[in-house]
């Protein structure tokens, strides 16, 4: 596990924990009382622009040859913007005060393979409850690849590059598939009874999905209908490429920490906080970058103040690493490339066996994944 | 024509499987919020004061053009009316359609008080409605709701209870029977404070002068006039107990008359508010996902959530429009407007017309 101490980064008693969470809340209240005008002006203003893109892209695909690159650069703003701005921060209910039915989080579906419903209790739930928890965060290596030690090594993971390549490719079914659990359901854990309705609103999602981008899109554009269905499908994989990387920099570059279950266990809401910060990571990088990450660039924040409106993360960043600073906690963060490579460097080196002794291991607590097994 | 088959279309399955997973309504907004394929919005084209008396809080008929979405409304129903009333927010509240039965796209009125108490928020809709709306504020709608109506054939005689702004539903049917040109006969008892309180008084007094098969009977209580009783009815309305009634008023008013009715099926009644008759007191309310419990004092857990700073989701706050459906995950609520009671664990409720029963936690 990379615990807390390998990332360089200190415990905090629990007077300093307490102190710390109060720190964190209190930005929390702040910014909640604050919430208003620019906040709703801001999303309604993103969503236009979504909409924009969308229709310029679908529409651009009439035009034979010198329409197509554009077409597939408006689908893909399109769609990362509505993935992530939108849809992301949507259904973590960040819009959810404004008391609009169209942004709000019980509502709200993307537009991406993944049915709203499912997605909100993996991720909502399970990977925001249970950050980096390994054993319980699903999240880790999303139940495909080996990010972490304690995940024991199998000959199967020699294909970890390989796997990651895919499952950047193919990001949206990844997510789709992943709230059925296959690994767990292989090993026996779970029954495919549990997985029954989350099967069919995947397949519902999916046939809507397909029948929208891959037959009636391609169909309206007549003769051009092949590339429309090649522009769909690429404005498709960008924005899997695009998603995958930034939400992989936010919790698998170097320096950033996991925890065991025993250390969560009762846990405070000052531990909460920290376990919050020191899992995740940021990437710099201009507004523009920011808005079309959906502010994921700023997973630290966010994973500290989930519901609160992403456009807020910047302005609370500056506080946070105050806060960091004066408690002795690295805030990591550095720009896309520095960020990628160090989550490249573990897809590699977790793909491999651990070079470490037998005996250093055994002086580790027990792996945390075979406990759950047990 | 035209007009019709660009419905048609814009409705049609290919463009809902185009349009997926928003909704062509998510799109057309963009163009212009008064053009929809399956919302009802609708703009304020009229405000007119019903009360402005001094010391009175006011009232006012608000009518609206709503969009060809609307399917019409039957007297006595009402819709759920949303309006961002500023910073960034929209608040729903459900009103009574006033005007006569309404046929598809055609205007609505809404006959709204402003309501004044110490718990009065910030976001008050009837107060924006009677005070801030001008002609061409854009409001939500949802379909006109609720099955507080006449019947298609009505009865020979019947008979109209109404208190303060409880008129506004059985004005509705009074003024539908008007132009069905209902032969039967009418009995309409209202109750209001004083004659400077009234609402559609000038109407009133037209009918009351014309007649027409409606016996009208208005209180003042402000002036002596007497209070529900069954003997009171039994004067005005001999054997009331067999005629159907309709009634709609504040909670007093509302359980005078239960009680005066005995249980028979002739009563039908139509709340504003949840019954006050609470829940029981006891037990623990706890809010699990913001960490605060609070002793239950058998208040609906949305208010006891209010009372406990949570801003939980609301709309209606009257079982109606479900924006209040939270995750309770143990405990037994029972549904203040039903008196059924439940105990399942993970079970979605509205808080907002559930009381606990002993301890409760809810994902708030
Ligand atoms: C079926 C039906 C028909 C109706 N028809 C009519 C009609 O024809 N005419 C009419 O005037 N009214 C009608 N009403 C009442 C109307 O829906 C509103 O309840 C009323 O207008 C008050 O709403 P408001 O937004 O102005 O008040 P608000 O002051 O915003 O809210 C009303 C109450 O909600 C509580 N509340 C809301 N938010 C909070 C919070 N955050 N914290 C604590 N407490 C809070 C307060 O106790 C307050 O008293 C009807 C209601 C129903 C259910
Ligand atoms: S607030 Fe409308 S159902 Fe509860």
């Amino acid at each position: 596990m990379t615990s807390v101490e390998k990332t360089g980064n200190r415990r905090l008693s629990p007077e300093e924990l307490e102190a710390f969470g109060a720190e964190m809340e209190a930005i929390r209240q702040r910014i909640v009382a604050d919430l208003g005008e620019e906040d709703s002006a801001y999303i309604y203003d993103i969503v236009k622009k979504q909409r924009a893109f969308e229709l310029a892209g679908r529409a651009l695909f009439y035009l034979p040859v010198i329409g197509w690159v554009p077409a597939v650069a408006c689908l893909s703003i399109s769609k990362i913007l509505d993935n992530m701005e939108i849809g992301h921060n949507v259904m973590h209910g960040q819009y959810d005060w404004m008391g609009d039915p169209d942004l709000n989080s019980r509502m709200f579906d993307w537009d991406t393979m993944a049915p709203a419903e499912n997605w909100k209790y993996g991720h909502n739930y399970m990977h925001h409850t249970f950050t980096n928890i390994v054993g319980k965060d699903r999240d880790v290596g999303y139940g495909i690849l080996r990010m972490d030690e304690d995940q024991k090594w199998h000959p199967y993971y020699l294909g970890n590059p390989l796997y990651a390549f895919l499952l950047m490719t193919f990001f949206e079914w990844g997510v789709a598939m992943h709230d059925l659990e296959v690994d767990e359901l292989v090993a026996g854990r779970r029954t495919w009874a549990e997985n029954k309705e989350i099967g069919a609103r995947i397949w519902r999602k999916v046939k809507k999905q397909t029948l929208k981008d891959y037959v009636l899109f391609p169909l309206l554009t007549g003769p051009l209908a092949p590339l429309t269905f090649a522009g769909n499908f690429t404005a498709n994989i960008i924005r899997n490429i695009w998603t995958f990387n930034i939400i992989f920099c936010g919790h698998f570059p170097a320096g950033v920490a996991s925890f065991s279950q025993e250390e969560c266990e009762d846990e405070t809401q000052g531990h909460w906080y920290y376990r919050q910060l020191l899992g995740s990571a940021n990437i710099t990088g201009s507004r523009t970058f920011h808005i079309m990450s959906g502010n994921l660039s700023h997973q630290i924040e966010h994973h500290l103040f989930p519901d609160l409106p992403a456009r807020r993360y910047p302005e609370i960043a500056e506080e946070v690493r105050e806060i960091c600073e004066r408690y002795g906690l690295a805030y990591n963060t550095g720009p896309l490339r520095k960020q990628l490579f160090g989550v490249f460097k573990k897809i590699c080196k977790y793909a491999l066996p651990d070079r470490k002794s037998e005996a250093a291991a055994a002086a580790e607590p027990t792996p945390v994944l075979e406990g759950v097994a047990a | 024509m035209a007009l019709d088959l660009g419905g048609r279309i814009l409705r049609s399955r290919t463009v809902a499987a185009l349009a997926s997973p928003h909704g062509i309504d998510r799109y057309l907004t963009q163009i212009n919020p008064m053009l929809a394929a399956h919302e009802v919005r609708a703009r304020i084209t009229d405000i007119h004061p019903e009360v402005s008396a001094p010391g009175a809080p006011r009232v006012a008929t608000v009518t609206l053009q709503p969009t060809s979405t609307w399917r019409g409304h039957r007297a006595g129903q009402h819709v759920s009316v949303g309006i961002d009333t500023g910073e960034g927010r929209r608040t729903t509240r459900v009103f009574t359609v006033s005007n006569t039965e309404s046929k598809p796209g055609e205007p609505l009125t809404i006959t709204v008080r402003a309501h004044e108490d110490e718990h009065a928020t910030p976001y008050s809709i009837s107060k924006f409605l009677t005070e801030r709306a001008t002609v061409g504020t854009l409001v939500h709608l949802s379909q006109a709701e609720g099955d507080f109506v006449l019947p298609d054939r009505v009865p020979e005689h019947i008979v109209l209870i109404s208190g303060g702004s409880g008129i506004t539903p059985v004005m509705s049917m009074l003024r539908s029977l008007q132009r069905r040109t209902h032969r039967g006969k009418v009995t309409f008892l209202h109750w209001a404070p004083s004659a400077d309180r009234q609402i559609f008084a000038d109407e009133l007094d037209e009918i009351r002068r014309q007649g027409h098969g409606v016996d009208l009977h208005i209180m003042h209580t402000s002036d002596g006039a007497p209070y529900l009783s069954p003997a009171l009815l039994e004067k005005l309305v001999p054997g009331f107990r067999e005629v159907p009634t309709w009634a709609c008023g504040p909670a007093s008013l509302i359980e005078a008359a239960q009680a005066a009715y005995a249980g028979t099926e002739s009563l039908r009644v139509e709340y504003f508010k949840p019954p006050r008759t609470a829940g029981v007191a006891g037990g623990e309310m706890e809010f699990a996902r913001t960490g605060k419990s609070v002793a239950n004092d058998g208040a609906t857990i949305l208010d006891q959530a209010e009372a406990a700073g949570l801003t939980p989701e609301s709309g209606c706050r009257m079982g109606i429009c479900f924006s209040c459906v939270t995750n309770k995950s143990s405990g037994r609520v029972r549904n203040v407007l039903t008196g059924e009671t439940s105990e399942l664990p993970d079970e979605q409720i509205r808080i907002c017309v559930s009381t606990p029963e002993g301890d409760c936690s809810v994902d708030l």
